[in-house]
């Protein structure tokens, strides 16, 4: 019963984080200006790092732990890395 | 999902339902992120995905495999105060960019600048007239 219930929450949750991810892309592609484009990674990265959380739940192992947190770093650097260099023209001045 | 018909069902229960909900909250920040028309609306809709949305999915996956090994599993607290963060930090950061891009291009639709701050000085101070008078 219980195994049920989760394994039906965690299908649809992972598929409206996939929905989440196509809206983001579809920024990423079609955004007017590049400030647009570095927004839309942005979310793209966090909607996988929970798609990756809700692969943990359904395996049940800890280790897509440690890829959700890569993730959650890469998109930290990757996006102030951008906007610095939307700003200034280059990132390590 | 094998090997968990002695899980708890309040807990499934509750996994599921927080589950449910940050997916549900992330979509919406995503569907805001395309809908909305000018980017300084835009850069308000994915923070919904970061705070309530990653908070819903963490909180369920901390209860989820505390549930599951019967004991406390707290290394999703890593994530959630490292987005929780470095969100804020990074939007800025871009936000900022998107507004230095946008006066040197003198752009219409851009949020009004304060009336005693001329638009050369705005940007380097954080717009405290006390300090211009």
């Amino acid at each position: 019963m219980s195994a049920t219930i989760l394994f039906w929450s965690v299908t649809l949750s992972q598929w409206m984080l996939v929905a989440a991810m196509g809206c983001a892309a579809f920024r990423v592609i079609a955004g007017p200006r590049a400030q647009d484009r570095v927004l839309g990674l942005d979310a793209l990265y966090v909607a996988a790092m929970l798609l990756i959380l809700t692969f943990g739940i359904r395996t049940g192992s800890t280790i897509y732990f440690e890829a959700a947190l890569v993730i959650a770093l890469l998109a930290f650097v990757s996006t102030a890395a951008l906007a610095k260099f939307l700003m200034r023209g280059e990132v390590i001045e | 999902m094998t090997g968990l018909d002695d899980f708890p069902l309040w807990a499934a229960i509750l996994v599921s339902l927080l589950l449910l909900v940050g997916a549900a909250l992330t979509l919406l920040g995503t569907i805001g992120l395309v809908r909305f028309s000018s980017f300084y609306e835009r850069v308000h809709a994915p923070t919904l995905g970061t705070t309530c949305g990653a908070g819903g999915i963490l909180l369920g996956s901390i209860l989820f495999f505390s549930v599951l090994q019967s004991r406390l599993a707290l290394h999703e607290l890593l994530i959630t105060v490292f987005v929780t963060v470095t969100t804020p930090v990074t939007l800025m950061l871009l936000a900022r960019a998107a507004i230095y891009r946008d006066r040197t291009e003198a752009k219409a639709n851009m949020p009004e600048s304060r009336a005693d701050v001329p638009p050369s000085s705005a940007m380097s101070s954080d717009s405290l007239p006390d300090t211009k008078a």
